[in-house]
């Protein structure tokens, strides 16, 4: 692989992608992603409920078998949930919270990760040691109980929930930050740059930056799909979303207790959404493991 | 794998092979007691479980009718004072004898045990007992009190000797788990199990069961699963959702009986600015809730059948009052309002409210059989007569304490909520003192009124009521200020809780109105 | 190693501290534990009665202060539902949850690290690529969904365990643990298995990545070259190098095991600590609550430690240090 790459011309985006597609099953993740992605998005125009609109919901229309007419005419391929909320669009309305929880969960744990990591890296000393004392306690400490503590304190809603996962997962982004920040200032393009008289900001973010960001990505990936599932799981416990307006984790929470009575589809098909779209995402992020990390290349 | 494999057969055969005892009785219940001391905790979990035990003077039936424990006589002999006759001949798991010593020191000991979290105090308050001899003891009053046999009821008898210097860890441990009730103290270990025996000298009806278990098991459909996997004979508080299939189970045998619980909405009264009402669009609005034709709007907007069906599962029984047909007080006029969104938003046009407002619904999501479903269903019915309203459920953890004393100066923060009220007293005078009657601490009324409703004329009914010892004139003045409360929209009565028990084929449980699940009401068929 | 294991305790006394700060405060926030606890018929004064019988009375930083003169000499206060010392009611919770832990562990090393061996081994055939797509599933599924289809498949509709609680005890080496009885042992199957789950993944994950990097390097090459057996080549020199970051691993994931049990706990109904904990959270039961997370932190501490010394035995050119010395 590396021999061809040397001869032909051939841009790292495009060596990437063409390795990226070396995994049929990665490929095919990454189509249900988008597709899933794509139907949350458009989720407004392609349902034919709005579940969160309480006029819309009926409950008369609670509990029905997929396949059933709904009071107002349409067709509930999916059947109903317990309130009268038609599965399909609760599910592509379920979507859209629970990506939203996880992408701003992972974006913002790594923002806010990445700095604190840098920071530590670059300065050393004192500042470093308390940084990654903290790191280190925060990440022998377990996620779900750090979110669960703070969602009980904070409250119910999606901003808070974002903070939960955030302040469950920074120290990840920190951790991984630092160790290969210190790695790349160590190397002679650092040192370089630094003789050429750049500025702190300028060598950490033009320069050592762009270096940490392959296991950033492969990071990225994973957080985001255990923060969706995290949301899902403190549903489950209670202490979540709002059940007016339901992520995929309240969906299966609430079908939860339909288990038993042979009403599989209400916690089920939301199951089967959730399962989709964290696995996609995980098995993207593990070609992606696979395609950035230099030392498994033959 | 393999290794898996095989443990997992080597497992199945020992389960399998374990026989089980036919005079054993395993019982799943949803919520577990928090002491074995009978004082500690004054609390639905914990009395049922305290029952099996200890004896009190005075029982309640499956229907919470009255009938004689450990005394077999009761009744005023002035207006002051009550007399008990006591039991004759009864004995203590240790065998010592039952007396008029015990029933003073174990009300001595009733409210004063420390740490409880909530006390005996309530029923003990403003009694003094004095034994008389050995088998007489009379209760005083300072004012005339009908609800004396009711307030008996709930005081267990401990021993003299082993229980009424005991601590609450005592209890736990066994050694003052002494009482004279149908099955002794064998085991507790907190979160997983309670162990009792059949107490063979039991005075009345002996248990049919030699060996009780008791297991907490909190989530619905787990409580269910070990109910059909065999590991338990009986579970309580079977899951609405469940009913039906358990029902065409032919394994399994179900009982059904509504509670002395009603869900009911209460609203805000007080407040001309209420927090969570708004007008259209959200600016200020003068609270339309004072208006009586906007709740009766809102009464007449709850399609309480779809309710019933839909969401209870067809298990509960529509409200019109306050306790369900056949307790003491409450009135035969009183009819569920039935479902007219027409008329709601005709009465709403006439209240000057005719383009709607809004309003948020706050209820608890873990306190009540679907609370928060039902929440949502009010939501909906609502919105469709013009008052576009914001569902908000929450644990009762946050909920409690905020729909009581959440806003500025220990006010309830809420405007419009959902709550149930168990009657425990099994009859209507503690709906009307809790819920009803005026704010006011100082005499201990209105400790539940969330609305802050206040109608001088129904305290006036409720104060004779509790002054009233004839039994039939008491009802009448408990069923009139019913009438009155609930005509003016005081509260919006929903529907009355039906319990639900699932057992083995084969046994057969006594449902009872007061929730408790108790092992001498399981019945072998 | 004596300044390095102080120093590291004195940091554990301070995370103690400050965490102990927040959850109470942060409880404290939540709501009022007497609208919990106290029956719905009391009035005005028995409510009164009640804030004072469990100390809320006093201003939240008064409460803390006797608080924390309780936790100097061992007394984290009494739970305000049990009315016993929180800590006894931890204790009493603890056994069953490190039986379960410790069950689900071994069950991560049985199967997780042959499955990991062998995708390592032939990363291209086909079951190899199962294990791994298997192990994606593994850790996406959620526990409490798969708890839930466990039930329902082991014990509702094939009848093969038992589907609730844990079974009989026995005394055996001085320890009462369900672990000696077969209907103990049956009772564990199932939520064992529900809270491996995510750590057989994490193992053939690491194992995997650690057979795949060990085959790239010299000393797997020159022992194939030197013409050692394939099977010693793996029992010895492979596994050598790839067992030193599993242990670390999991010796960390025993921790987590012990907290996420809260979900399996709940749902298999476990008499352990994580129900423990959930139950007292949901009923404000402060005491409890902040003595349980206080234990936690200094659990974790304590494994963190011991991980970082069997590290340094195992491995010697790692030198205990710690940042800034």
């Amino acid at each position: 692989m590396s021999d061809a790459a040397g001869i032909r011309v051939e841009t790292p985006f495009q060596r990437f992608r063409a390795e990226f597609r070396e995994s049929r099953i990665a490929v095919a993740a990454l189509v249900v992603l988008a597709i899933i992605v794509l139907l949350a998005v458009m989720a407004p125009w392609i349902t034919p409920q709005n579940p969160y609109d309480l006029a819309q919901v009926d409950v008369l229309d609670g509990k029905l078998k997929p396949g059933s007419k709904a009071f107002a005419g349409y067709t509930m391929w999916l059947g109903s949930d317990g309130a009268g909320r038609d599965l399909y669009s609760a599910i592509l309305y379920g979507l859209r919270v629970s990506l939203t929880v996880g992408l701003a969960a992972g974006f913002l744990a790594l923002v806010f990760g990445t700095a604190i990591g840098l920071v530590a890296a670059y300065s050393g000393g004192r500042t470093e040691t308390l940084i990654m004392r903290a790191v280190d306690i925060q990440l022998s400490f377990p996620a779900v109980l750090i979110a669960l503590m703070l969602v009980a304190i904070l409250g119910r809603g999606i901003d808070k929930i974002i903070i939960a996962l955030v302040a469950a997962q920074w120290a990840y982004y920190a951790r991984t930050v630092r160790a290969t920040a210190l790695v790349e200032s160590a190397k002679e393009y650092v040192e370089a740059a630094r003789c050429l008289g750049l500025s702190h900001g300028r060598v950490v973010f033009c320069h050592v930056l762009p270096n940490c960001l392959a296991p950033l990505i492969v990071i990225g990936t994973v957080q985001t799909a255990s923060a969706i599932a995290l949301e899902s799981t403190l549903s489950f416990l209670g202490v979540g979303l709002r059940q007016t307006e339901p992520s995929l984790g309240v969906l299966i929470s609430n079908g939860f207790e339909y288990m038993m009575s042979g009403r599989y589809w209400i916690s089920f098909f939301p199951g089967l959404a959730l399962l989709l779209t964290i696995v996609s995402i995980n098995l993207v992020g593990d070609q992606l493991r696979d395609v950035l990390n230099p030392r498994l290349k033959r | 794998m393999k290794l898996s494999r095989s443990l997992c057969i080597l497992l199945t055969t020992t389960v399998l092979a374990a026989p089980a005892l036919a005079e054993d009785l395993t019982i799943g219940l949803a919520s577990e007691p928090t002491a074995m001391d009978p004082y500690f905790h004054n609390l639905g979990p914990n009395n049922a479980v305290t029952r099996h035990i200890f004896d009190r003077l005075i029982l309640q039936d499956e229907k919470q009718n009255l009938k004689p424990g450990l005394a077999t006589k009761w009744k005023p002999i002035d207006d002051l004072t009550w007399e008990f006759k006591l039991r004759q001949g009864v004995k203590y798991h240790d065998g010592s004898a039952f007396d008029a010593d015990d029933v003073v020191c174990s009300w001595e000991r009733a409210p004063n045990v420390p740490n409880s979290p909530s006390s005996f105090g309530t029923y003990t308050k403003g009694k003094t007992v004095v034994k008389v001899d050995d088998h007489t003891v009379h209760i005083k009053t300072a004012a005339p009190y009908p609800l004396m046999a009711n307030d008996v009821s709930n005081i267990a008898i401990v021993s003299s000797e082993t229980g009424c210097n005991a601590k609450t860890e005592d209890y736990n441990n066994g050694p003052a788990s002494i009482g004279t009730g149908p099955f002794k103290f064998v085991s507790y270990s907190p979160g997983d199990s309670i162990v009792l025996e059949r107490n063979d000298d039991y005075w009345g009806d002996k248990p049919a069961w030699s060996k009780v278990t008791l297991k907490p098991i909190k989530s619905g459909p787990s409580r269910v699963a070990a109910l059909l996997a065999g590991d338990v004979d009986m579970i309580d508080q079977v899951p609405t959702t469940d009913i039906t299939t358990l029902q065409k189970n032919d394994k399994l045998a179900l009982s059904q009986g509504v509670s002395n619980r009603v869900i009911y909405l209460h609203l805000d009264h007080d407040r001309a600015d209420s927090p969570f009402v708004k007008a259209k669009g959200g600016g200020a609005i003068d609270n339309p809730l004072r208006k009586l034709q906007v709740r009766q709007a809102i009464s007449k907007a709850i399609n309480r059948d779809a309710i019933v069906e839909r969401v209870m599962e067809g298990v509960a029984i529509k409200a019109g009052q306050l306790l369900p047909e056949g307790f003491f007080g409450v009135s035969g006029k009183l009819k569920p309002v039935d479902y007219d969104p027409n008329g709601a938003k005709e009465l709403l046009a006439a209240a000057g409210v005719g383009d709607g407002f809004e309003l948020t619904i706050h209820g608890p999501n873990d306190r009540y059989i679907n609370d928060a479903k039902i929440a949502e269903a009010i939501g909906q019915m609502l919105t469709r007569i013009g008052i576009k309203t914001d569902v908000e459920t929450m644990p009762r953890s946050v909920y409690f304490k905020r729909a009581s004393r959440g806003g500025p100066g220990e006010t309830p923060e809420f405007s419009f909520i959902l709550v149930g009220w168990g009657a425990g007293s099994g009859e209507a005078s503690s709906p009307l003192k809790s819920l009803i009657a005026t704010h006011t601490p100082a005499k201990g009324w209105g400790a539940s009124n969330r609305g802050r409703y206040s109608n001088p004329e129904i305290d006036a009914l409720i104060e004779k009521a509790l002054a009233t010892v004839d039994d039939a004139a008491r009802q009448d003045l408990l069923a009139q200020a019913t009438e009155m409360a609930i005509n003016d929209g005081a509260i919006i009565p929903l529907h009355y809780q039906v319990n639900t028990w699932a057992a083995k084929k084969g046994l057969k449980y006594i449902a009872r109105t007061d929730e408790a699940t108790l092992a001498i009401g399981v019945v072998k068929e | 190693m004596t300044v390095f294991i102080i120093r590291r305790l004195m940091q554990a006394t301070i995370v103690v501290f400050i965490m102990s700060l927040i959850v109470f405060f942060g409880v404290n926030v939540i709501g009022d534990p007497v609208d919990m606890l106290i029956n719905p018929e009391a009035d005005q004064a028995e409510i009164e009665r009640t804030i004072r019988a469990l100390g809320l009375d006093k201003p939240i930083h008064e409460q803390y202060l006797f608080f924390l003169k309780g936790v100097t000499s061992g007394d984290f206060g009494k739970s305000f539902i049990f009315g016993e010392p929180a800590l006894k009611l931890i204790l009493h919770h603890m056994p069953a949850t490190i039986e379960l832990a410790l069950v689900s562990l071994v069950m991560a090393i049985i199967l997780g690290i042959p499955l990991g061996l062998y995708a390592g081994l032939y990363p291209e055939r086909r079951v190899s690529r199962g294990i791994m797509a298997g192990s994606i599933l593994g850790f996406s599924l959620p526990t409490f969904w798969v708890g839930l289809m466990m039930i329902m498949l082991f014990a509702v509709y094939l009848g093969w365990l038992p589907s609730t609680g844990r079974g009989d005890t026995a005394v055996f080496l001085g320890i009462r643990s369900s672990l000696w009885t077969l209907d103990g042992l049956s009772h564990l199957f199932l939520p064992a298995m529900n809270l491996a789950l995510t750590n057989i993944s994490l193992v053939i994950r690491l194992t995997r990545a650690g057979v795949r990097e060990a085959m790239h390097q010299d000393y797997i090459k020159f022992a194939r070259a030197k013409g050692l057996p394939m099977r010693r080549v793996i029992g010895v020199h492979l596994m050598k190098n790839i067992l030193i970051p599993i242990v670390t691993v999991l010796g960390l994931e025993f921790g987590s095991l012990m907290a996420f049990s809260v979900v399996t706990e709940s749902i298999f109904a476990w008499p352990g600590m994580g129900k423990l904990l959930i139950g007292s959270l949901l009923q404000l039961d402060r005491p409890v609550v902040v003595a349980y997370l206080m234990i936690i932190v200094l659990f974790f501490v304590i494994i963190n430690l011991v991980v970082d010394i069997l590290y340094s035995v195992l491995d010697p050119r790692v030198r205990l240090r710690d940042q800034g010395t």
